[in-house]
C-alpha cells in the first residue's frame, strides 16, 4: 500500500482479471467460426439479450467500443480515417463509425488479422448515426444481414403501454428473423438467462459507481473506463455479472479502508461524454493538482442502471429478480428488457438536454465534485448534442465549467497542449496549484 | 518588498517589477527564438532603470504567459487569464470582464472582486480573433499595422467579412480590393471580425460591466471601437495595455510572498 499522499491508495485487485476478460471478448469474437459460433456485430446499446437465445456459441464485436480501441491506437485509427475519408465519407460524421468502417476497408482488426465479419448485424437505431453505420456496412458486404430496433419512443418518464409494444413487437419480430437468417432454433430459456445477468451487472455497474460517492473517491474515471466497458461490450453474459459483483465488493473494501484512487485527492470533478481516447493520460494531468475524476452521467449511466432511493439519492435500480418477477414467458421477459433498457439514464437526453443537465446536477452534488470538465465531442453528436445548454444549466446551479474542444476517435481534432493550458486556468480558478508527485 | 512579473507571449516579452504595488521598471522585447538571451537582456535593462537593483533582492518572481515553463528561476507560474485579470482588475478595481488580445490568442475572464477568475473561454486553434490577424490583413493591404488601426476609424461605412479564418479572410480582404471597397471600410471590416469573434467569448462566460480590454491588441483605436460598438458599451483601456499580464503576476508574486509569510 502506497501512503505517500494524504491518503492510502493502493492498485485495484481485479484489474487484471478484468484485462484478461476483454482479452477473451475481442478474441472469442475472432476465433468463434473456428468453433462453428456464431458472430453478431452491433451497437453498445443493441438489446444483446436477445441474440443469446441463439445459443450458448453466440459472440458480438459490439461497434462503439471497437471503434474506441482503434482509436486509443493512433497510427491505426489514423489510417481507417483516411481508408474511410478516401472512400468518400465525410471527416464530421461520428467518429467511432469512421473508425470501424476503416478498419473493415483495410480488412484489419485491431486486435489482430483480418477483419472478422459478422454472421449477421443486430443493431438498434439511437442516434442519427447508429443504423446509418451498418447500412453502409452493407452496402460493402451485401451478403450480411442487418436487422436494427428502432427505439425512439421518447423518454422513460413518457413511456406507456403503447410506446413499450412499439419496442417489443419489434424485438418479437427480430426473434423470428434470427431463427430464419441464422437457422437456429431459439431457445427461451437462454433468453431469460440473459435479460437477468444484464439486469444484475447494470444494477451492480451502478453500485459500483454510487460507492464514489465517498470521499476519497476510491476509484479515478480513468481507471472507471476500463472497467465500464463489459457493460458495452457483454453485459448479458454470468462473467460480466460475476467481475461486476468482485469489483462491488472490492470498491466497498476501500471504502471502509479509505482507499483513495488519488492518494493526493483534495478537488473533485467530473467529465461528460466519451474522452479523447487517445489521450487518456489528460486524466493523469489533474492528478498533478490533486485533482481527480470521480465520474460522469456517461461512465456512470451509459450501461449503469439507476433509481431514485428513499432518501431522494440515486442508487443501482432494483432488479426484476430482486423484486422477485419471474420471467415466464418470451413476451414478458422482452418487455422486461425493453423498459430496463428505455430507462438507460444516458438514453434520456436525446430528447432533451433539461433531462441531463437535471441528471447533471444530481451527480454534482451527490458526488461532491468542485468543478466540471465538459468534453465539446465533435466525435458524436448523440452524446454530445445540447452540451452548451447543459454547461448554463451547471453554472447556473453553482458549478464552475470548464469546456475543451476534441474527438472521441479522431485524434486530429484534440489538442493536447491547449487542453492542459485550458486546464492549468481552470485548476487556478479552482484555487489549486501543481503539487509533486 | 520587490516582486517581478514575467510575461512570455507568442510574439514579445514583458517585465514588469513592483515595490509594494508601485511600479520601479517595465520592459518589453521581441521573444525570438531564444527566450533565455532575450530574458537576461530584458532583467538587466529593468534592473538598470529601477536604480541598480540586484537580482537577488526580488522576493518573488512569477511567470506566465504561452512560454512561461521556459524562465529560468522562476518562483511559481501562473496562467495567462490567471495573470490578466489580476492585473487589469488591479488598474481598474470595477473590471468584471477582462478581454486580453495578445498576438495569437484572444481570451475573455468573468472576474469577481480582486481579480478573482469566475469563468473564462479561450479562442481556439485560431489567430482569427488576435493581433497576428492584424498584422496578416495589414500586410494584404499593405499598410503598416498601426495605420490599420488608424484607417479604421475614417471608415464611412461596414462592410461584412465572413471569414473565419486567416488564410480565408485573406482572400477576402483581397477580393474586397478588387471590388474597390476602400481601405478604410476593409480595415474596420477587419476589426469586426475580430471584435465579432471577441464578444461570442464574452457573451460566453457572461458579460459583465465595467469592461477592460488589456494585452497588444488593445494599442489598436481601430480594434477598441470595434470591440465598442459590437458590446454597446464603453471598455476601459490602461495607458500600456501589453504590460498587464505581467503586472499581474508581479502582483501574484507579492501574494505568494505574503502566504509564505
Amino acid at each position: 500500500m502506497a501512503a505517500t499522499g494524504k491518503y492510502p491508495t493502493r492498485p485495484l485487485k481485479c484489474w487484471n482479471k478484468a484485462k484478461e476478460l476483454r482479452q477473451a471478448y475481442y478474441e472469442e469474437y475472432r476465433t468463434a467460426r473456428e468453433r462453428g459460433a456464431l458472430r453478431w456485430a452491433g451497437g453498445a446499446w443493441s438489446f444483446g439479450a436477445v441474440p443469446a437465445g441463439l445459443g450458448r456459441d453466440v459472440y458480438s464485436l459490439t461497434s462503439e467500443p471497437y471503434a474506441a480501441s482503434i482509436a486509443w491506437d493512433r497510427k491505426f485509427s489514423q489510417e481507417c480515417m483516411e481508408a474511410t475519408e478516401k472512400k468518400g465519407y465525410a471527416r464530421d460524421l461520428c467518429s467511432y463509425m469512421r473508425n470501424y468502417w476503416g478498419s473493415l476497408i483495410l480488412d484489419r482488426y485491431a486486435f489482430g488479422g483480418p477483419f472478422p465479419k459478422p454472421d449477421f448485424i443486430w443493431q438498434d437505431h439511437i442516434c442519427c448515426s447508429h443504423s446509418k453505420w451498418y447500412q453502409v456496412v452493407t452496402d460493402m458486404e451485401p451478403e450480411i444481414p442487418f436487422f436494427s430496433v428502432d427505439v425512439s419512443v421518447g423518454p422513460h418518464r413518457e413511456l406507456d403501454a403503447n410506446r413499450l409494444d412499439y419496442v417489443v413487437g419489434q424485438l418479437h419480430d427480430g426473434i423470428e428473423w434470427l431463427e430464419k437468417v441464422t437457422g437456429r432454433t431459439y431457445d427461451d430459456a437462454l433468453l431469460v438467462e440473459a435479460i437477468e445477468n444484464e439486469c444484475r451487472s447494470t444494477s451492480l455497474w451502478a453500485e459500483v459507481c454510487a460507492l464514489n460517492k465517498a470521499v476519497p473517491a476510491p476509484l479515478d474515471e480513468k481507471s472507471m473506463y476500463s472497467l465500464y466497458v463489459f457493460g458495452t461490450l457483454m453485459k448479458h453474459d454470468p462473467r460480466v455479472v460475476e467481475l461486476y459483483r468482485e469489483l462491488r465488493d472490492e470498491m466497498k473494501e476501500r471504502v471502509a479502508d479509505g482507499i483513495a484512487a488519488v492518494a493526493n485527492e483534495r478537488c473533485r470533478v467530473m467529465s461528460d461524454t466519451q474522452p479523447p481516447w487517445a489521450f487518456l493520460d489528460v486524466f493523469r494531468y489533474l492528478e498533478e493538482f490533486g485533482c481527480v475524476s470521480v465520474g460522469s452521467l456517461y461512465t456512470f449511466a451509459l450501461i449503469g442502471m439507476w433509481e431514485v432511493k428513499e432518501d431522494g439519492t440515486w442508487g443501482p435500480r432494483t432488479t426484476p429478480i430482486e423484486k422477485g418477477i419471474a420471467l415466464t414467458s418470451r413476451d414478458q421477459a422482452l418487455r422486461v428488457l425493453a423498459e430496463w433498457n428505455l430507462s438507460k439514464p444516458e438514453w434520456q437526453h436525446f430528447y432533451s438536454p433539461h433531462l441531463k443537465s437535471e441528471m447533471m446536477i444530481r451527480i454534482a452534488r451527490e458526488w461532491k465534485v468542485d468543478g466540471v470538465m465538459l468534453h465539446y465531442n465533435r466525435g458524436c453528436e448523440g452524446l454530445t448534442i445540447g452540451i452548451a445548454e447543459n454547461r448554463l444549466a451547471l453554472i447556473e446551479a453553482g458549478l464552475p465549467v470548464m469546456t475543451f474542444e476534441g474527438n472521441m476517435g479522431d485524434e486530429r481534432e484534440f489538442d493536447r497542449g491547449r487542453t492542459q493550458a485550458r486546464i492549468d486556468t481552470f485548476m487556478e480558478t479552482l484555487g489549486l496549484r501543481r503539487i509533486a508527485v | 518588498m520587490i516582486t517581478a512579473g514575467i510575461d512570455v507571449g507568442a510574439k514579445t516579452i514583458k517585465l514588469v517589477l513592483l515595490e509594494d504595488g508601485r511600479n520601479l521598471a517595465q520592459r518589453i522585447a521581441p521573444a525570438g527564438f531564444d527566450t533565455g538571451s532575450a530574458l537576461d537582456q530584458l532583467w538587466a535593462e529593468v534592473l538598470a532603470a529601477a536604480g541598480g537593483i540586484r537580482r537577488d533582492g526580488i522576493a518573488c518572481v512569477v511567470a506566465t504567459g504561452a512560454g512561461r515553463k521556459e524562465v529560468a528561476g522562476a518562483d511559481d507560474l501562473v496562467t495567462e487569464v490567471g495573470a490578466a485579470a489580476k492585473g487589469a482588475c488591479f488598474l481598474f478595481p470595477t473590471a468584471r470582464t477582462v478581454i486580453d488580445v495578445g498576438a495569437e490568442e484572444g481570451r475573455a475572464v468573468r472576474c469577481g472582486d480582486h481579480g478573482k477568475v469566475e469563468d473564462f473561454a479561450v479562442n481556439e486553434k485560431c489567430a482569427a480573433g488576435a493581433g497576428t490577424f492584424t498584422e496578416a490583413m495589414a500586410r494584404a493591404l499593405e499598410v503598416g499595422v498601426e495605420e490599420l488601426g488608424r484607417m479604421s476609424l475614417r471608415a464611412s461605412k461596414t462592410v461584412p467579412m465572413n471569414a473565419q479564418c486567416t488564410v480565408f479572410a485573406e482572400s477576402e480582404v483581397v477580393s474586397l480590393l478588387h471590388a474597390k471597397t476602400p481601405k478604410e471600410d476593409i480595415s474596420r471590416a477587419v476589426h469586426d471580425a475580430i471584435a465579432s469573434r471577441i464578444t461570442s467569448m464574452v457573451r460566453k462566460v457572461g458579460f459583465q460591466k465595467d469592461v477592460t480590454l488589456v494585452g497588444g491588441m488593445a494599442r489598436n483605436p481601430g480594434f477598441i471601437d470595434s470591440m465598442q460598438r459590437a458590446l454597446e458599451t464603453e471598455v476601459l483601456v490602461p495607458a500600456e495595455p501589453e504590460f498587464v499580464g505581467a503586472l499581474g503576476a508581479a502582483l501574484i508574486a507579492a501574494e505568494r510572498v505574503n502566504e509564505r509569510a
